[in-house]
Parts: structure tokens; sequence; C-alpha cells
């Protein structure tokens, strides 16, 4: 494969793996005054972001800092094109992540700014997101709105569908309700979001969408079986297929007029990307997953203090 | 007013505001690591309680360091795109880098110590804040290199009108970057090491106030922060003078423009303020020959425009002037409240209270390096215009064509707004934590006089 390609499926890989990960911090950011009647539970529906969310912010911090090192004239091009959208992501990610730090350090009269942080604060960038890409790829205002619309039920869905597998008691019980309500909107938005994503595309893109739908009515299915687990897989499954029609859909040419080949740096940069990339990658997915593996058991109402 | 102005000012703001977290992020990361090595070595109370009460304070900070830091990596290709085109093979490596290598480790390990206090072995806790506090002071070193760069480009050729890499290795050891990395590292130590002198002495004012004793803990995060801040400053000075010696070499203009320097000069003096010069001493600073010529303003403008054409190659010079001496006296100031605060708590002196008028000029080992720092940058970024790449591409040259005033003045003024409000949140929660000290920050009893709220911290593993 050329290295062009090499660091266009890199590219895709990073942000699928920020699309999965921080798929399910927005849902859980956006749906923790749903699902938490009270402080206790509010913090008990958070905390199972808590240790990880910063990390998986990090996934879209190299997925814009390998686009701007292997394809500089389409990081340059994409965020000057979508700039205040670009703002207003930013705005959201700011306000979330000071507001998932500051709310348990604030006195708690000033606990719901932060609430309201994160909640507004996760659904800007869930909305922006999908409205982006389906406008880069689509260039039109009713798909942006519908990308945005799909990506935002989507991360509605996978972050409630992660409160059930990572919580129990009452706000379990919620968390399940809230991810068949979201389902409804997830399914409504997924066939014309996917439709416009695969159409006049290759055929592997049209067997993503496919097999995007596919996953997300098994996690429908999953959900109503109360199998935690395998919904999540489901969800996240969806989240990655989808992930990968849109960047399908965008080969070769991800900004109109400008190719990946024109777009992309030396070969002598790509060369030593590619050297970098290959070391360090299985490091940080081992220490991550390690994360996951120490944080793995269900998240109770009892906080926990040392 | 143009989108190109807004955006400078736009860049400038969010810089300079990202760049008031950074520093306590990265020294304050270092000293909170060593405060919970020397509990695990040493067992004593006092330790746990500091590393307890600084990472707090750490963790308030890093929040807004991390956000402010989103904006920086999304900020070239929106409001710089012709630049982020240009330098993108080579800048954007080093981008990728401090990510893959550095942000990962940083934000991965600090959220297990965040939260591993329980579920952790000590040992593997402890390592935790190592990895982290490493992971922010390397992701220093990548944004140093790729910084350096754009003042003194090296490993690259121009094809196409874009730089291409040839290089890596010559774009991380830049000499330029060489000597900025233990500056501004050095620099970040000395903010850090301020910030917990001047904690300590509030705290040791406050205490003293209450019950009228001096609580041991407070001396030994002052004594331990006063040595920090001392050695960080020698580094600090140390990098300073390679630094001036490679600006003679590599951007002349800059060297000039902080000496007010007007025209070609042998044995040039050194001017502390205009009228007060000290002879050949600039001369003997930025090349250690006191007869050494040093070029002048006039005459680099005129070398310039018969080298890259007609144009005004100068930077704003008052600022450049004025911000070279803010750093060097609120610097220096710094250092000498170091050196004292350490000859006033030297052994011979551990029985005697340390003397309230020292406590409360510890209070301005804040504000002190922190304006230092901010000059520091006003000096090396305005120093390096009509530049953004020293010698290739001018900042005007840079801006996103695409990119309306408008929409520029909007995210100047959401930005600017925005990081207003943070700055007057994170000031309250800090003074907030301070004032209540170690106890507020991990509660001996739990929550017993607060029934109604026993999840108070519930996302908070302290």
């Amino acid at each position: 494969m050329e290295l062009t390609t090499v660091w266009f499926v890199v590219i895709a890989f990073l942000w699928t793996g920020y699309f999965v990960l921080e798929g399910f911090d927005f849902g859980v950011g956006m749906l923790a005054p749903v699902l938490g009647r009270d402080e206790e539970e509010h913090g008990q529906v958070l905390e199972t972001i808590g240790p990880v969310w910063d990390g998986n912010e990090v996934w879209l911090i190299t997925a814009v800092g390998s686009m701007f090192a292997a394809f500089p004239a389409w990081y340059a091009g994409m965020f000057s094109e979508f700039y205040l959208p670009v703002v207003l992501v930013l705005v959201g990610l700011i306000i979330r992540g000071v507001g998932l730090e500051w709310r348990s350090k604030v006195s708690p009269a000033r606990r719901a700014w932060c609430d309201l942080g994160v909640m507004a604060g996760s659904g800007l960038p869930a909305f922006l997101w999908g409205a982006i890409f389906a406008d880069l790829l689509l260039g039109s205002g009713l798909a942006a709105l519908l990308g945005g619309l799909f990506s935002f039920s989507l991360c509605l869905l996978h972050g409630a569908v992660f409160v059930t597998l990572k919580t129990e008691g009452p706000v379990r019980r919620r968390a399940r309700t809230a991810a068949l309500a979201a389902s409804v909107a997830v399914v409504a938005t997924a066939a014309p979001a996917l439709a416009g994503v695969a159409q006049g595309a290759a055929t592997p893109v049209w067997a993503c969408g496919l097999a995007a739908m596919a996953a997300l009515a098994a996690g429908v299915a999953l959900v109503w079986r109360r199998r935690d687990g395998w919904a999540f897989t489901a969800t996240a499954s969806a989240i990655v297929l989808t992930t990968a029609a849109l960047f399908g859909a965008l080969w070769p040419e991800p900004m109109p007029g400008l190719t990946v080949a024109q777009a992309a740096s030396g070969p002598y940069t790509l060369g030593v990307l590619t050297w970098i990339g290959a070391l360090a990658l299985p490091f940080v997915l081992a220490y991550q997953g390690w994360t996951y593996w120490v944080f793995r058991k269900r998240v109770t109402r009892e906080p926990v203090h040392a | 007013m143009d989108a190109l102005d807004l955006a400078r000012w736009q860049f400038g703001v969010t810089t300079v505001y990202h760049f008031l977290f950074v520093p306590l992020t990265i020294g304050l990361g270092i000293f909170v690591a060593g405060l919970q090595t020397a509990w695990h070595r040493t067992g004593k109370e006092h330790y746990l309680r500091l590393t307890k009460f600084f990472g707090k304070l750490f963790l308030i900070n890093f929040a807004v360091g991390v956000v402010t830091g989103l904006v920086q990596e999304f900020q070239f290709g929106m409001n710089w795109s012709e630049y982020s085109t240009f330098v993108g093979d080579v800048f954007g490596a080093p981008l990728a880098m401090e990510a893959l290598l550095a942000f990962f480790l940083e934000s991965t390990f600090l959220g297990l110590w965040i939260f591993g206090w329980d579920r952790l072995p000590k040992r593997l806790h402890l390592a935790t804040i190592w990895a982290a506090a490493i992971g922010s002071n390397l992701s220093a070193y990548f944004i140093l290199a790729a910084n350096a760069w754009m003042k003194h480009p090296v490993g690259y050729e121009v094809v196409d009108g874009r730089a291409r890499m040839t290089d890596l290795w010559a774009v991380l050891t830049n000499s330029t970057a060489l000597a900025q990395v233990p500056h501004v590292l050095g620099a970040s130590f000395v903010v850090a090491g301020g910030f917990v002198i001047a904690v300590s002495g509030y705290r040791i004012l406050l205490e003293r106030r209450r019950s009228g004793t001096d609580p041991a803990m407070w001396r030994t995060s002052l004594r331990a922060a006063l040595v920090m801040t001392a050695i960080a400053g020698a580094v600090v000075a140390g990098s300073g003078d390679m630094s001036a010696k490679l600006t003679y070499e590599q951007q002349p203009m800059k060297l000039a423009a902080a000496e007010g320097l007007r025209h070609d000069q042998n044995g040039a003096p050194f001017s502390i303020v205009p009228g007060v010069e000290v002879p050949n001493l600039l001369s003997f600073l930025s090349t250690g020959d006191p007869n050494a010529t040093v070029h002048g303003i006039e005459n680099l403008q005129r070398r310039f425009t018969e080298q890259f054409g007609p144009g005004d190659y100068r930077p704003n010079l008052p600022v450049v002037f004025w911000s070279f001496r803010v750093m060097i006296v609120f610097g220096m100031a710094t250092v000498g409240l170091s050196l004292l605060g350490l000859w006033l708590t030297r052994k011979r002196r551990s029985g005697r209270p340390l003397p309230a008028w020292f406590a409360r000029i510890c209070l301005l080992a804040l504000p002190l390096p922190t304006i230092a720092m901010i000059s520091g940058w006003l000096l090396s970024e305005i120093g390096r215009q009509p530049w953004t790449v020293t010698g290739e591409l001018l900042t005007a040259a840079s801006v996103s064509p695409g990119v309306s005033l408008t929409e520029v003045a909007v995210s100047l003024a959401i930005f600017t707004a925005l990081y207003g409000a943070l700055a007057v949140a994170e000031a309250v929660l800090l003074v907030r934590y301070v004032k209540a000290g170690p106890e507020a920050v991990e509660p001996a009893r739990p929550d017993e006089d607060e029934p109604a709220t026993p999840a108070l911290q519930p996302t908070l593993m302290y």
C-alpha cells in the first residue's frame, strides 16, 4: 500500500477511535441529568467516564495532529472552511472538560453551571461532528442537519448503552429506557444519513453502510433483551462501520477538488511518521486498554473516598 | 483592522492564556509527583496531605490547560491555513508526535492517578503520576521544537511552494529548540515553584493568625519550592544566555529590536533602559566578544529589503524592547526572592519562625514569574514578526484567505469572553481551596457534618 493510503487509513482509524470512545462520553454527558435523579446518581453516571474521558479526547488531538502532519492541505482546508462550526465544537469541548473536572470541586450552588457545561458541551460536538463531516462529504445544509441529528442520537444511544453496562440499580434501569427511546431517533435518522454517505460511492462503502444499519438494529434488540455487553459491542460496531463508510466515501477526494495525493506531505515525512506510529500506537492501545480493565467494575451509588 | 489583525490578536490572546496554565501543569505535576514519592519513601503523613492538597490545585489548573490547548491544535488550520499548508510537512510532525507520545501518556495516566488511589497498588499508583508528569514535560519538548522551527527553520527544502522535511532529527535537535526547551521548562518550574511559595506563605500567615504556630508542613513545601525555584532559575539564566547568542546568529532583527539598537555597532552597549547603558555588554552577551559587531535595526532593514524585496521587516519595537526588560527584571526578582527565602529558612534557623514580612513577600512569587513568562513569549513571538517562518513565510501570507473578518471577530469575541469567565472561575476555585486548606481536600471523617450532601465529591476519588 502507498504511504498516502496508509495515512488516510490511520487517520480514519484515529477518528473512528475518537467517535467510538467519545461517542459514549458525549452520550453520558448529555444523559447525566436525566439518568441521575439526585446528586449521588448524577455523580454515579458521570463516574462511568470520569477516569477515561480525557484520554479518549486525545484521540481527537492525535487525529487532527496526524491530519496536519500527513495531509496539511486537507487539515487547513477543512478547518478553515468549517470555521464557525469548529469554534462551536471547541466551545463545547472546553465547557464540557472544565465542567467534568470542576463539578466535584465547586460549591454546590455552582455545580449546576458545571452540569450545564457538561450537558451542552457534550451535545454540541455530538451534533456538530456529524454535521461537519456530512457537509464535507455532500456539501448541503440538509445533509449537515441530517448528519448532525444522526450523530447526536447515535451518541445518545451509545452513551445510554454504556451506562447500562457500567452501572447498577435505578440508574441502569433508566439508562435502558433512555437507550430504547434514543434508538427511535437513531433508526429514523440512520437510513437517510447512511444512504447519503453511500450515494454514488463504491461497493465497500455501501456494504459498510448496510452493516452499520444491521449493527444498529442488533444493538436495539440486544438492549431490549438486556444483553448490555453485546449491545455496547453492537453500537460501537455501528459507529466503526459508519465512520468506515464515511472515510471510504471521502476517499480519494477528502475535500472537493483536493485529492489525497495533492494534500499529502512528502514521502520522507510520511515514512518517519509511519515508523513512529507503528512503534508508539501499540503501547498507547495497551495502556489505554489497561485503564478500562482497572476501572472495569460497575459503578455503584456509593461515591468512593480514599 | 482586517481579518489578519484579528487572527493575530486571537492567536496571541488564546496562546498567552493557554500558557498561563501550562507552566503550572509542567512544574506542579513534577512537584506533586515528588511529594508523593517523599510520602512513599518516608511514610510521613505530611507528605500525603501535601500531595493531595497540591494535587487538587494541580487538577483545577490542569483542566483549563487541556481545554485551551485544544484550541491551539485547531487554530493553525482555522486561521492560518496558508501557513499550515506551507509548513505542515515539517511542523505537523512534532505536533502529531506530541499527541501520540505525550498527550496520551499524560491524560491516560492522570485519569488513573485521580481515580486510582483505592484501586491501584501504592507503588503503581505512584508511577501513574510520574508517567502523567513526564508526559506533560515531553509535550513541551515537541511543541517547542515545532515553535523553534518557525524561528530557525532547519532540516527542510521548499518544493512547489511547500516546505518538505528532509531530516526529522535536525528538526528535533534544532539548536534553537535545544536552547529554548530548558529555558521554557526551567521557567515553568520557576512559575510552579512561585505558585507553591505563594500558597505556602499564605498558609503560614493564615495558620499563625489562627493558632499562633508555624505548621511544619507548610515550611516543608515552602522550602522544597524555594529549592526548586532557585535551581530552575539558574537553568533559565543559563539557557537564556544560550538563546541570546543564537538569536544574534539566527534572528538578528529580534536582538536589535530587543536592544533598540538602530545602527550596526562594534562593541555595542547593553541598554538597561533608554539612556542608561553598560558599554560593550551587548556585544559580549551576544557573542562572547566585547568588541564584536552587533547589527542595528536600520542596517538589517536595508539588508532584508535587498534580500526579500520591499517591505517592513521590523517587529513592533516598543513591545519587543520592553517585554525583554520586564522578563529579565521580573524573572530575576523571583529568583532573588527564592534565594532570600533559602537564606531565611536555612538549617541553622530551622528552629525560628519564618519572618512575617517574608511570608507576605511570598505572595509576590506567583505574579512575578508569570509576568516574566508572558513577557518572554511576547519578546520571542512578536520579535519574530513579520515572519511566521523566518526568511520563508510572512505572517501576512499565512492567514486563511477564506475566513472573513466577521468570522474571526465572532470567534475572537467568543474565546475572549469564555476565557475571561474561566479565568475568574479558576481563580475563585483556587482561592477557595487554598483558604480551605488540606482538611477540605481530605476530610478526616467524610461528610459527618453534612449529612444532606454525602455525595459532595462523587466523581472525585480522593
